[in-house]
């Protein structure tokens, strides 16, 4: 036999539609009163003008543009393989930092002073001790000063997301290790198979978070010399004493920031729906 | 309150004042008939309105550098900026033997007050800020960019721009020297930018760039007081907007026309590029590149 919905069903699905279409309208009426407020406001201040022609000149935006995609190639390259390794490095620590026994005192020492030290040094002083530092000790084999700027950001953020997996790691009941290790699991099966996906899963949302914060900071290895995006447009505005140039590297820098924004989003959601499953 | 007498106070001045300037064209007549030979003759040859009559007093500071200098003696006529107040000098109508010079420091030469020299010599940079305590001439020299490296890089006998297109540059970001290593040199690999110069200098020592470009007064000072094995490869030839230097002189002394057009004489003449040949590109030890 199929299934007939009931009048009364029909009637409450027509109703549900009209809500919905209803809630929908008045969402896209209330955002262009609003956006209308904002752009009237904006354009109508007695500076807007000058504003205008140096902060949003369609010409000098048109001039840089290659520039500043050229820079940006650089800020994504760089992004891809910093939060790659800042992300294994940060996994590593945080699991020696909650290793147990005497022996291992010196490495979670080590850890630790490694966490409290990078979390506290601004990561402009850590770039410049990398790339100006360490090419001054002369050694064979040097690596190019793009390779010791993104090993700074590599290290100082690989620091805070080592603290972002300790607390995931953390927050891991005892008792799930204890029942592991009588399963008959040793220490590292159970951290491998029990702890590290329900820590990780928990901590998933700070971490992307972290890893969006990181996408901004990689311009920092401009102060090396390479030319990213925000140095590109920095020598565009220095040319044309016209801020245009950083309007659209900002532009290019959000865009570059939507996709990753978006991944955390939805997973904090589902993160959120799994927790609350059968509630 | 208006008292009545206030007309025809009012109304005697305007009369007299009609008065005089009904007779003043007779005595105007003979100035502005006579104007260009009056400002030649305000700059007659040895008769400027100089602190001591009949010597012109140049400063400058105390030491004073090389190349601008030689041997801290100014008065020796070596160095382009004592050459330079030299040709000045003369012609002013002031041989070398009537000249004098006195040693005075760089701010106190461009602080607004009473000032012991006619002329002062000091590497200044002609700004609108400097301009509101002191008088500058029309510039004597056009701030040139340079490359310098260090002893034993790849580019350091380079001799022509095209000996510099493979080398990794690098320049402070919006400056001159940056836009010199783009415009000029171009380089096969992207330049390398930085924040400011002491940043482009440490990368230089480093080896992570074969050389940097800043203006000539840096690079001499960078190769001689501040790099160990500092080397000028070059100047390059003239790009963007320079920075200019020019004499100082007391505000509104009666001095800058005459010094300012000497100065122009000097550069039309030919006579300043010479001097900047001798004593910054060959005595200085900045060749050009071209």
């Amino acid at each position: 036999m199929t299934y007939a919905p009931s009048t009364r069903q029909l009637e409450r699905i027509a109703y549900r539609r009209r809500r919905a279409v209803r809630s929908v309208l008045l969402a896209a009426l209330s955002t262009a009163v609003v956006g209308t407020l904002l752009a009237v406001a904006i354009t109508g201040a007695p500076g807007w003008d000058r504003v205008k022609t140096s902060f949003f000149d369609p010409e000098a935006a048109a001039e840089y543009l290659p520039e500043i995609l050229t820079g940006l190639w650089l800020n994504i390259r760089l992004l891809v393989v910093c939060a790659a390794l800042a992300l294994t490095l940060g996994l590593i620590v945080a699991i020696l930092r909650t290793l147990r026994g005497p022996v291992f005192f010196p490495v979670r020492a080590l850890a630790t002073g490694y966490t409290y030290s990078f979390r506290g040094l601004p990561l402009i002083i850590v770039i410049y001790l990398y790339a100006f530092g360490i090419p001054g000790l002369r050694l064979q084999g040097t690596p190019d000063v793009l390779v010791l700027g993104a090993a700074a950001i590599i290290v100082t953020y690989g620091a805070y997301l080592a603290e972002v997996f300790r607390a995931g790691i953390e927050s891991v009941h005892p008792s799930q290790i204890a029942a592991a290790r009588s399963l008959g699991l040793s220490y590292r099966q159970a951290m491998r198979h029990v702890v590290l996906p329900q820590a990780v899963r928990r901590v998933a949302p700070p971490l992307l978070n972290d890893t969006v914060a990181l996408q901004k900071d990689v311009g920092l290895i401009s102060l090396a010399g390479p030319i990213d995006a925000i140095r590109a447009a920095q020598i565009g505005v220095a040319q044309d004493a016209n801020f245009t140039p950083y309007i659209v590297a900002g532009v290019l820098f959000v865009l570059l920031a939507l996709p990753l924004i978006g991944v955390t989003d939805w997973v904090t959601l589902r993160a959120a729906r799994r927790q609350n499953a059968g509630t | 309150m208006v008292s009545r007498y206030t007309p025809v106070a009012v109304g005697g001045v305007a009369l007299l004042f009609a008065a005089v300037t009904a007779c003043s064209p007779v005595e105007d007549e003979s100035p502005t008939a006579t104007a260009s030979s009056a400002a030649a003759d305000a700059c007659a040859p040895g008769s400027l309105a100089t602190l001591t009559p009949g010597k012109l007093t140049i400063g400058t500071d105390n030491p004073a550098y090389e190349p601008w200098f030689s041997d801290n003696k100014p008065a020796n006529g070596k160095g382009y900026e004592s050459a330079v107040a030299y040709a000045v000098a003369d012609r002013l109508g002031y041989p070398a033997a009537n000249v004098e010079w006195t040693s005075v420091t760089f701010n106190n030469a461009i602080a607004p007050g009473p000032k012991k020299f006619d002329i002062d010599i000091n590497q200044f940079s002609i700004t609108d800020e400097r301009k509101q305590a002191v008088d500058f001439t029309s510039p004597y020299y056009l701030v040139r960019q340079t490359v310098i490296t260090t002893k034993g890089s790849k580019i350091a006998g380079a001799k022509s721009l095209a000996d510099l297109k493979g080398a990794k540059l690098g320049a402070q970001v919006g400056t001159t020297s940056y836009q010199a290593v783009t415009d000029v040199i171009k380089p096969d690999a992207q330049p390398s930018v930085f924040n400011n110069n002491d940043d482009a200098k440490a990368a230089l020592v480093n080896g992570t760039v074969d050389g940097i470009v800043v203006d000539l007064p840096t690079a001499f000072y960078m190769t001689g007081a501040e790099l160990d094995n500092g080397v000028i490869v070059g100047q390059l030839p003239q790009v963007g907007v320079p920075e200019q230097f020019g004499i100082v002189l007391d505000k509104g002394s009666a001095l800058t026309g005459c010094v300012s057009s000497a100065v122009d004489q000097l550069r039309q003449d030919g006579t300043l590029a010479v001097l900047e040949k001798t004593w910054l590109a060959e005595t200085g030890g900045a060749p050009e590149l071209s």
